[in-house]
């Protein structure tokens, strides 16, 4: 049809933030529809996946997919995508960490469809049911797809080739993804694209008010302190996790005032984003005494699974909650 | 496995300077320990990064056991208390994710063979009552 780079994009367990990103390239994306050609964006062109299924194997160029894999369709679709595609990239923090989704690994299935169907107070479900794989509708039976036990990254279901960070990538992050995947001159396979190979506090402006040791008697949430904007917010006992989180998103919380909670990700070469901040976390507690640590750690850390994995609980090492089969939680 | 016949894997980090010592004279003193521990030598507790902890876990073993010098004998001064807040948060973290009592740390000097034994034989009980972990399995399985 044409010498434009052919491209699909797709959403897996996402919220649709990563959709919003695209569109937020704004006047960029006309003068990309230039070089490129969307074949398939279930969101926003009209394409079937049995369109997919009659392309060519490797016919699409670029195949961007964001969300986790949470359902099985998901998998059937990244799948069917990754034999389509030359490259695959995982777009966004839950693609390529599992993201804030991925914090559903703390539950089992069945709490979560529970919760989700029938006990939240917003629900009303008198007769109790739940999404049967297989059900009689009008017009036949209707089949859905089954909910994984755990919400995967999507480099354990396909082989990925590329990674764009962030929750959601920021324009800047996808343009300059973009220009790198198009020049032509591809970084090494496994590379995250458009974003920094240092860590967040690097680009920061407060980092040169950061003091060279870091240690707190206590721990304040936002809302708890009025930020000082021209000062490092750790030396003022805010916990920003720009210390271990990779930067390149310009430090767009910082300026408006929020911590980094750390959705670029660790940097290269860290197999547990959560450990690492856990330990840099640690490294600020001002107590020699066991009994005083604890007791800090009790106070201001109430949930360090949430604090440390907010993006990458399924791509850390332990991935969820241990629970033995039949759902029962064993310690 | 029946609970009979599991026998637990359990990763030791121990520092150079005060445990790897003492685990040492419990030898040379022909004090018994559990054969169910795997030693890695380290240069300090404080070197045992929580990665390090997680990644023993997840390849197989049942529990960790992180040794270090007493509060106040660190060859590197600071390094113990290091290991000490390090674990204090992950047996928290840990607990959040439905594995405490997996990770124990405990201070062994090098004169405390009989400690090490008396240390290591509990850790090893207490893993064999909680049974086998096998993260892997169990996470990746339906």
């Amino acid at each position: 049809m044409s010498d434009r780079v052919k491209v699909a994009l797709y959403w897996c367990a996402s919220c649709g933030g990563c959709e919003e990103a695209v569109v937020d390239l704004a006047e960029e994306l006309i003068r990309l529809s230039n070089s490129l050609e969307i074949v398939f964006w279930p969101v926003a062109v009209d394409f079937k996946k049995s369109d997919v299924e009659a392309m060519p194997d490797s016919s699409i160029d670029i195949s961007f997919i964001n969300g986790g894999i949470r359902l099985t369709e998901h998998e059937e679709v990244v799948k069917l995508l990754r034999r389509k595609s030359k490259l695959v990239v995982a777009f966004g923090s839950c693609a390529h960490g599992g993201g804030v989704p991925g914090l559903a690994n703390m539950y089992s299935r069945d709490e979560i469809l529970r919760y989700a169907y029938i006990e939240a107070p917003t629900v009303i479900n008198s007769e109790g049911a739940l999404p049967k794989e297989l059900s009689g509708g009008v017009g036949g039976e209707l089949e859905l797809p089954k909910v994984l036990k755990l919400l995967k990254p999507l480099d354990e279901v396909v082989d990925v080739d590329f990674y764009i960070p962030g929750c959601a990538p920021t324009p800047d992050v996808i343009k300059k993804s973009l220009e790198t995947l198009l020049s032509g001159k591809l970084p090494p396979k496994g590379s995250v694209l458009g974003a920094s190979s240092k860590s967040l506090c690097d680009e920061c402006d407060l980092n040169k008010t950061k003091p060279e040791k870091i240690l707190l008697k206590d721990i304040k949430r936002v809302h708890q302190v009025r930020l000082d904007l021209s000062k490092c917010y750790l030396s003022q006992g805010v916990i920003c996790l720009g210390p271990v989180t990779r930067g390149g998103c310009g430090t767009l919380c910082v300026k408006g005032g929020m911590p980094c909670t750390g959705c670029f990700g660790p940097l290269d070469n860290v197999s547990d984003y959560g450990a690492r901040a856990l330990s840099f976390l640690a490294s600020v507690i001002d107590y020699d005494d066991e009994v005083q640590a604890e007791k800090f750690i009790e106070e201001y850390i109430p949930d360090p699974v949430g604090w440390f994995y907010r993006y990458n609980l399924p791509k850390s090492l332990i991935k969820g909650r241990y629970q033995r089969q039949g759902g029962g939680v064993h310690g | 496995m029946s609970g009979g016949e599991f026998e637990p894997r359990i990763v030791v980090f121990a520092c150079n300077w005060c445990s790897y010592a003492g685990i040492d004279l419990a030898g040379t003193s022909r004090i018994k320990y559990p054969h169910n521990v795997r030693i890695v030598k380290v240069m300090c507790s404080g070197r045992v990064h929580p990665e390090m902890v997680l990644k023993a876990l997840e390849e197989g073993a049942d529990g960790v056991l992180i040794t270090g010098c007493h509060p106040g004998d660190c060859h590197y001064i600071s390094g113990n208390y290091k290991a000490m807040r390090r674990y204090l948060l992950l047996k928290k973290l840990l607990g959040e994710l439905g594995l405490s009592d997996r990770v124990r740390l405990e201070w062994v000097s090098a004169s405390e063979g009989e400690r090490w034994a008396r240390v290591s034989s509990d850790f090893v009980e207490h893993i064999r009552k909680l049974g086998p972990l096998r993260l892997k399995e169990v996470m990746e399985g339906e």
